[in-house]
């Protein structure tokens, strides 16, 4: 071993050694989270792009966005392997009346589009996050100014803290168990706006209440040596400032929860509707209606109807589309929030 | 100013009918605006104010000066009942008049205190609004709109204030880009746009240089003929520069109370002139 040559010279040591060690696990412990990650996102990616995107001009596959599902029709003609979805199968039977006669295979849901799904889980989401809002931020509200800080109150934030712990599908059947049956909604928008508001209640009244208590104690009693009554503090000079941070978080929750197929297959999702929600009778049917929706369209699609090539366009395309529409309302809490913080900063 | 009827933060009008006599007595003797009388004050279980009988006159800067937790504030924030937003907080004893009115009796709307009552905190807390709506914020609220009342009101508090020739280009801009100095003076602005007749001010220099801390002692100044002002200070030598009246508190206690410049070079009590001359405290 060659002698130290100055004061500082490094040193090989078991502690040095353990260190190398610990970190490359650590190292490999985030790659292999961010390898498992990307590779489902891409991997849906990939596939659903292929289902969603077109070579040609207009470059998006509009049908598949634009139509209802329909069942994929495979059988032989003249030679020539053809697919067709069902309405076009009935317009090519009805022109070459021989074609009954072929013997065809067929896949439910694996021809046509999913503009329905896409349209139940947009009215879900909105529906939704407008009762968790106006549920939550009250709630926050009055834990946060009005209530005295006792045994009860302490009582009540515990219990809404485990709320979000319960599994989703709890929330699922006590929708289905209250609102479905005992108040008689049958499976429908409003139901499933409850549950899944319900769902979100425990991110949006622990969102707001942080929000409410980051505003400064200053802005309540400047306020308020002004002559405000405490209403009038509050909702000129406290919500304004809490509110980016109540939609951020707000709306990130609302997020998650609309990826749930567990509180809506019970409440307010259809396996399938021919109808769009906006061909009612009458305006007041919009809110008893059932959906179709995204999440429970992909678990339908991934589930009950076989795994192959024909089947796999919808399965990825489903699931793709459902990625984008996430990572946009994540977007658009986002740029909500930056659109008020630069209103009201401080 | 305009002469209000002296229980005008009373919720009835039945109280408006027994208007001290002060308020119509000559002013050569100086009127007194706030009375307070035997007051003990409790956090909890602890004791904050023991037994203070004190009264500010009318048009007069009344200085609280006293080591820290000797209760000046806290006797502060009772004369506009801010320590009614403190859980557990009560006045078990006394009384406290304004315009010989009880402000801790049953009927008194603390809205209608407030609005005659202003203050200025030890941390200058301008709203995260422009400096325009910082200043119409109290007028809002009580329901005053005309866009022309309201521009008149900015331009004159802003200027009671001493700040409108630095802010007058920038009204519509956030009152938070302004200094540390500029910031209290706002606050003394939107206090002042509301026209109380008190202004509380609660160690209003405690966070500014003593450039910033000129200004406002100037503005206190400018304020005294208008306003009756009450200031809690740890400074000495401010409540000296610019008061008329000293209290000073030691341990929930009123020690001494007397005109300034008897507080300062011949107080009667050895605790106050051990104070005041700076050999505890």
């Amino acid at each position: 071993m060659n002698p130290a040559t100055h004061l500082f010279q490094a040193k090989v040591s078991g502690a040095r050694r353990h260190e190398k060690w610990v970190f490359a696990l650590f190292r490999f412990a985030t790659y292999f989270v961010l390898f498992c990650g990307l590779g489902v996102f891409l991997n849906i990616v990939a596939k659903g792009s292929r289902t969603v995107f077109k070579a040609e001009a207009p470059f998006v596959n509009i049908a598949f966005l634009t139509q209802a599902p329909e069942s994929l029709y495979l059988f032989e003609w003249e030679g020539q392997k053809r697919e067709m979805g069902d309405r076009e199968f009935r317009a090519f039977k009805a022109a070459h009346p021989a074609a009954a006669q072929v013997p065809t295979e067929s896949y439910v849901y694996s021809a046509g589009g999913i503009f329905p799904c896409i349209v139940g889980t947009v009215l879900l989401v909105l529906g939704s996050m407008v009762i968790a809002l106006s549920l939550g931020v009250s709630a926050a509200i009055f834990l946060i100014e009005y209530a005295d800080d006792g045994p009860f109150i302490r009582f009540v934030r515990l219990a809404i803290l485990n709320l979000a712990g319960v599994p989703s599908i709890v929330f699922g059947l006590f929708g289905f168990g209250m609102f479905v049956i005992f108040f008689g909604w049958n499976v429908s928008l409003l139901a499933g706006w409850f549950t899944l508001a319900f769902m979100v209640l425990p991110v949006v009244i622990t969102a707001s209440e942080e929000s409410l208590k980051a505003v400064p104690k200053g802005f309540r009693e400047g306020s308020l040596a002004l002559g405000a009554t405490k209403w009038q503090t509050i909702r000129k000079n406290v919500l304004p400032y809490a509110l980016p941070g109540i939609l951020t978080s707000s709306v990130l929750g609302i997020a998650r929860v609309a990826g749930e197929t567990a509180p809506i297959m019970f409440t307010a999702a259809y396996v399938v509707r021919d109808k769009l929600p906006w061909e009612v009778d009458h305006w007041s049917d919009f809110f008893f209606q059932g959906v179709m929706a995204l999440p429970y369209h992909i678990y339908v699609v991934s589930s009950k109807i076989p795994q192959n090539e024909y089947t796999e366009r919808v399965q990825y395309g489903t699931a793709f589309v459902f990625l984008i529409i996430v990572a946009l309302i994540a977007t658009l809490s986002i740029v909500l929030r930056n659109n008020l913080r630069d209103r009201y900063k401080w | 100013m305009t002469t209000r009827p002296p229980s005008a933060f009373a919720r009835s009008s039945a109280l408006s009918a027994n208007s001290p006599a002060s308020r119509l007595s000559p002013a050569v003797t100086p009127e007194v605006l706030v009375a307070i009388d035997h007051v003990d004050f409790f956090y909890g279980a602890t004791q904050a104010l023991n037994d203070i009988c004190l009264q500010v006159e009318a048009k007069r800067v009344t200085a609280f000066i006293g080591p820290s937790g000797c209760g000046k504030s806290t006797l502060l924030r009772c004369l506009n009942r801010m320590n009614d937003l403190i859980e557990g907080t009560r006045l078990s004893r006394g009384t406290i008049k304004i315009h010989g009115v009880d402000i801790y009796q049953r009927d008194v709307d603390v809205i209608e205190l407030r609005k005659r009552v202003g203050m200025v905190f030890q941390k200058s807390n301008p709203f995260p609004k422009s400096i325009y709506e910082n200043i119409t914020y109290g007028l809002l609220l009580h329901g005053r709109h005309e866009k022309k009342h309201l521009d008149e009101i900015v331009e004159r508090s802003l200027r009671g204030a001493a700040l409108w020739d630095e802010v007058k280009d920038r009204l519509h801009t956030s009152g938070l880009g302004l200094s540390g100095g500029q910031q209290q003076r706002l606050c003394i602005a939107r206090a002042i746009a509301v026209e109380p007749e008190v202004i509380l001010m609660d160690e209003p220099c405690s966070a500014l240089d003593p450039v910033a801390t000129a200004k406002v002692e100037e503005l206190i100044q400018d304020l005294r003929s208008r306003y009756t002002i009450i200031i809690v200070t740890h400074n000495m030598q401010q409540a000296a520069r610019c008061s008329d009246r000293t209290a000073f508190f030691y341990l929930g206690k009123l020690v001494e109370y007397a005109d300034t410049r008897d507080i300062f070079t011949n107080p009667t009590n050895p605790q106050t002139e051990a104070y005041v001359s700076g050999r505890f405290g």
